[in-house]
């Protein structure tokens, strides 16, 4: 990581922060990705041969260690997004702007996870892949909100104005989400159960044989999205700052 | 305001300015939906105040894209952004005239072709009324996503990813009271709801149109 | 390999999907990753020779 210690005091990137981030992302990245494998790892495999069946819904339980730590950085992902958001609009950090930037596809995939083993696991039990369930339309909204927001920055040329107008979209589009759970929740009573893990009430609807591996699986999948993420917004950083010495090479000549 | 008010009004009235285009799309599409799922009497009756939201919904994106751009296209917008009229209202009063020549002709017309689709007679006070009141916030989100694509080359594909939906909302609460007053129950609570939408809307969505606005022409 | 049950196929897709779309996502960051290291190291020397 040398090239991270170049600062030019012309360029615009005399930012010390994108450095410092870049010098701090190259260390904690291998241990990041090395803990998020391991738990993942571990936990998928503790809960797909170490649990046994669930007695009314036989082995589709074990879908539960792929379906709830997707849904949960889901979610999570869209308000890590917000928080980076705001604080590109207010502190006008760039890697705050990058790093929203980086999250988004990691949340369309989390989202997509969640979907889909969703509706692997409604078949048989509900005798249906898809239904107009609040939660499943939900996420099928958060789907096409991360959907507009990644169109959006691909379609602005100018770098900081893309931050600005989807951190603006990613603010809107928080208000607008809740609202839509609710609207959707009074349109329709669900199928789906409640949530597995209510952190509010500190209690839990899963047994203790699912509960550990789990929670290993749901920390798994947040570290790997925070290594996901680190890696991510160093590649932007990097690709920002190529152009900018691009740029500049082209106005010197 | 008001000199805009006109400006825009009689822009949107002048041959060629778009009006008209929304309610004769409009038109078209309940006229298509007989073709796509059949004559049954029963069938169209049962998903008449759905597919008038539905229609009104999407004319009042289609007439989207012209709401800015035009403006943008022929400097009006710089000159708005730096008037001494706050960004904020001059959106607002686009939005009203695009709910003046867009959305109340919708909710005009949508108790006669609520007769095509043989809506019941109960129906039709409900889907105007949730019409009337819902259009104004289809404007207004409207407005913002016009403003976040007005730089951006052929943004209307993108301004409708955008703006469908912030529309969900709005949707929900306006088909469902549509749909309950058409079947006789009580509608009071979904169009309180879309009411509170409609007025939350209006009351801040002029400043997020009007920030992204700003960035979009800096 | 556990006894899966009448379901076998069920949680066997359900994993297959799970894990081509994390792999996917995966090895498209650190492809990125990498040609975007490769980028800067280009343009750094391109601007180290010219300037």
């Amino acid at each position: 990581m040398p090239s991270g210690r170049y600062i030019d005091p012309m360029s615009i990137w005399s930012y010390a922060n994108p450095v410092k981030f870049l010098t701090l992302s190259a260390r904690v990245q291998p241990v990041l990705w090395a803990a998020a494998l391991l738990s993942i790892g571990i936990g998928l495999a503790w809960g797909f041969f170490g649990t046994p069946d669930d007695a009314r819904q036989g082995s589709t339980v074990k879908i539960i260690y792929l379906h709830v730590p997707a849904a949960l950085m889901a979610i999570n992902a869209w308000f890590m997004m917000l928080v980076a958001s705001l604080i590109w609009l207010i502190r006008r950090h760039h890697v705050s702007a990058l790093a929203a930037k980086a999250a988004a596809p990691v949340g369309v995939v989390m989202t997509l996870i969640a979907l889909v083993t969703g509706a692997i696991w409604g078949q048989p039990m509900w005798g249906t892949w898809w239904a107009w369930d609040p939660r499943l339309t939900s996420f099928l909204i958060l789907f096409l909100f991360y959907l507009g927001y990644i169109a959006l920055w691909e379609a602005v040329e100018d770098p900081d104005t893309a931050a600005d107008l989807t951190s603006v979209l990613c603010l809107v589009g928080s208000v607008f989400a809740v609202l839509s759970r609710y609207a959707v929740q009074f349109w329709n009573q669900g199928l789906h159960q409640g949530t597995s893990v209510p952190v509010a009430t500190g209690g839990r609807t899963v047994a203790d044989v699912f509960f550990y591996p789990l929670v290993l699986c749901m920390v798994g999948f947040a570290l790997l999205f925070v290594a996901l993420v680190f890696t991510r917004t160093s590649t932007e950083i990097r690709l920002r700052r190529a152009a900018a010495l691009r740029a500049r090479a082209v106005r010197e000549v | 305001m008001k000199a805009l008010l006109l400006r825009d009004l009689r822009l949107a009235l002048r041959a060629g300015g778009g009006f008209g285009l929304a309610l004769a799309f409009f038109l078209i599409v309940i006229v298509l939906v007989p073709f796509a799922i059949g004559p049954d009497p029963e069938l169209l009756r049962a998903v008449a105040p759905g597919v008038l939201w539905l229609g009104a919904l999407l004319a009042c994106l289609l007439s989207l894209d012209r709401l800015l751009a035009l403006d943008f296209e022929d400097g009006t917008l710089e000159l708005l952004a730096t008037a001494p009229l706050p960004l904020e209202g001059a959106l607002t009063i686009k939005a009203l005239a695009h709910w003046l020549t867009t959305g109340l002709p919708l909710v005009i017309v949508s108790s006669v072709l609520g007769v095509m689709l043989g809506l019941p007679s109960a129906g039709y006070l409900w889907v105007v009324v949730s019409l009337g009141l819902g259009t104004p916030a289809l404007s207004v989100i409207g407005t913002f996503g016009a403003a976040l694509t007005v730089g951006v080359k052929r943004g209307g594909l993108l301004m409708s990813l955008l703006v469908l939906p912030l529309y969900v909302p709005t949707l929900i609460f306006g088909a469902e009271a549509a749909r309950r007053g058409a079947l006789g129950l009580d509608a009071t609570t979904p169009l309180l709801m879309l009411a509170g939408i409609t007025c939350g809307v209006v009351a801040c969505m002029p400043f997020a149109s009007a920030a992204v606005l700003r960035m979009g022409l800096r | 390999m556990p006894e899966l049950g009448k379901y076998a196929y069920e949680v066997m897709s359900a994993y297959a999907a799970s894990l081509v779309l994390l792999s996917v996502l995966v090895l498209w960051t650190l492809g990125s990753s990498k040609r975007a290291r490769e980028t800067l190291a280009q343009a750094e020397k391109e601007a180290g020779r010219d300037g």
